[in-house]
């Protein structure tokens, strides 16, 4: 009852799906739109859940440790302006005041959280990228040469170096990422197909 | 034309919390806390409040109250079953819910997958040779394809024509790799540049406003 019939159900549910894929008729469609509507719906009222585990933990946080505690209303303060302003129905709309909190705080926070990313990706590259075999040394070469197309070089150089640049990428590059898509993807079918025959239940928690 | 007070305020928010972020690279501070946390607060609401009115209202609300698809009460009551997972005793009855969201995502994801990953990719890799330049690097291309794969290739041991075709391909990978990361950098550098020149737009602004 409690891990039976929840295997049983991801097994009949995904079979049925797989199955949906093979059947190009409009009952089938019907049937996919139903299906991946549910999955949104599912989804969206168990964004809840994730959402009172974040303020509960930043209240006990904020309540047991006193230094902690301005830290915590900043985090109450931020979720309740969005949700307040975000709330009436033209809230999406350029220049409300709930996209405006997202253009002026959303946005620069992010933007320069990435953008720092520049400054500890120099000093890990600083560490990977001595020379030390081949392979670094090829790792190196690539990501030099790829980073010197961004920037003004004089003729012939700039020419020479674009077209290194798009044939690295083209060519190299390209059969590198297809054979990590086609490995990822290999694996996560084999995962999934796990998870559908009730070989792999992890997602199902502890009783 | 000159900025009014009002997009100079919004703007100096949003040079504050630039400034905030920037301050953590002379170490950790009560000021990046504060904006951090800040924006962990935003992130959730800004998310909670776009799912609300893309999917909660299109899909449960429209599709149940205004159009009458009482068919959509199921998968809300499945939804409303997921709270149940806050309950101690009762959180088992969460995998109904959950067991229904993991079979319709691999039941779409399988045959998706080898579609668009597998099978597409392969497509892409194998075409007729044309005996010119495009044909030359289709080929360099679908050999370092074959071998970068057959490093992935756990089943025998990496050795004879095997290990031999696995080090071309982790030669292969590493010169992927190297352009990801080359990419990466620039990307990043160029958001570094982009937060510098508003900063620097900001401030010409505000002093020019006030002198």
């Amino acid at each position: 009852m409690k891990r039976q019939i929840p295997i049983a159900l991801v097994f009949v549910a995904g079979l049925l799906l797989v199955i949906q894929f093979f059947v190009p008729h409009p009952a089938s469609e019907f049937f996919f739109t139903f299906a991946t509507d549910w999955i949104i719906v599912i989804g969206i009222l168990a964004l809840p859940i994730g959402i009172f585990s974040l303020l509960r933990n930043t209240y006990m946080k904020g309540r047991s440790d006193s230094k902690e505690r301005i830290y915590s209303i900043a985090t109450f303060a931020g979720f309740f302006l969005m949700v307040v302003s975000g709330l009436p129905s033209g809230s999406r709309e350029a220049g409300s005041l709930h996209m405006k909190f997202f253009q002026n705080l959303l946005v620069p926070a992010q933007a320069t959280l990435f953008s720092m990313l520049a400054f500890y990706i120099a000093s890990a590259a600083y560490r990977a990228f001595r020379m030390r075999t081949l392979l670094a040394g090829v790792l190196l070469i690539t990501a030099f040469v790829v980073m010197l197309r961004l920037i003004p070089l004089p003729e012939p150089l700039s020419t020479w170096n674009s077209e290194l640049v798009r044939w690295i990428l083209a060519v190299p590059n390209m059969a590198a990422k297809r054979a990590i898509i086609i490995g990822v993807a290999l694996g996560a079918i084999t995962y999934s197909m796990k998870i559908l025959l009730g070989i792999e239940t992890a997602y199902m928690g502890r009783d | 034309m000159e900025p009014t007070w009002g997009a100079l305020a919004w703007q100096g928010l949003a040079a504050i919390v630039t400034l905030g972020i920037f301050s953590f690279l002379a170490g950790d501070n009560p000021f990046y806390k504060i904006i951090e946390r800040t924006w962990v607060g935003v992130t959730t609401g800004y998310w909670l409040m776009l799912l609300y009115h893309t999917s909660f209202h299109d899909k449960v609300w429209v599709n149940i109250v205004v159009q009458h698809k009482w068919w959509y009460i199921l998968p809300t009551f499945l939804g409303l079953l997921m709270w149940l997972r806050l309950s101690r005793k009762l959180a088992w009855i969460s995998r109904y819910a959950l067991a229904f969201y993991i079979g319709i995502s691999t039941g779409i994801y399988i045959p998706l997958a080898f579609k668009n990953f597998v099978f597409l990719q392969l497509e892409g890799a194998v075409r007729p040779i044309s005996f010119d330049a495009a044909g030359i690097n289709f080929v360099i291309a679908l050999v370092g394809l074959t071998c970068s794969l057959s490093y992935f290739f756990f089943s025998k041991p990496h050795t004879g024509i095997l290990g031999g075709m696995s080090k071309a391909g982790i030669l292969t990978l590493m010169i992927g790799f190297g352009a990801g990361f080359g990419l990466t950098v620039m990307g990043r550098v160029a958001l570094l540049v982009q937060r510098v020149i508003f900063l620097r737009d900001y401030s010409v602004n505000l002093f020019g406003k006030i002198f």
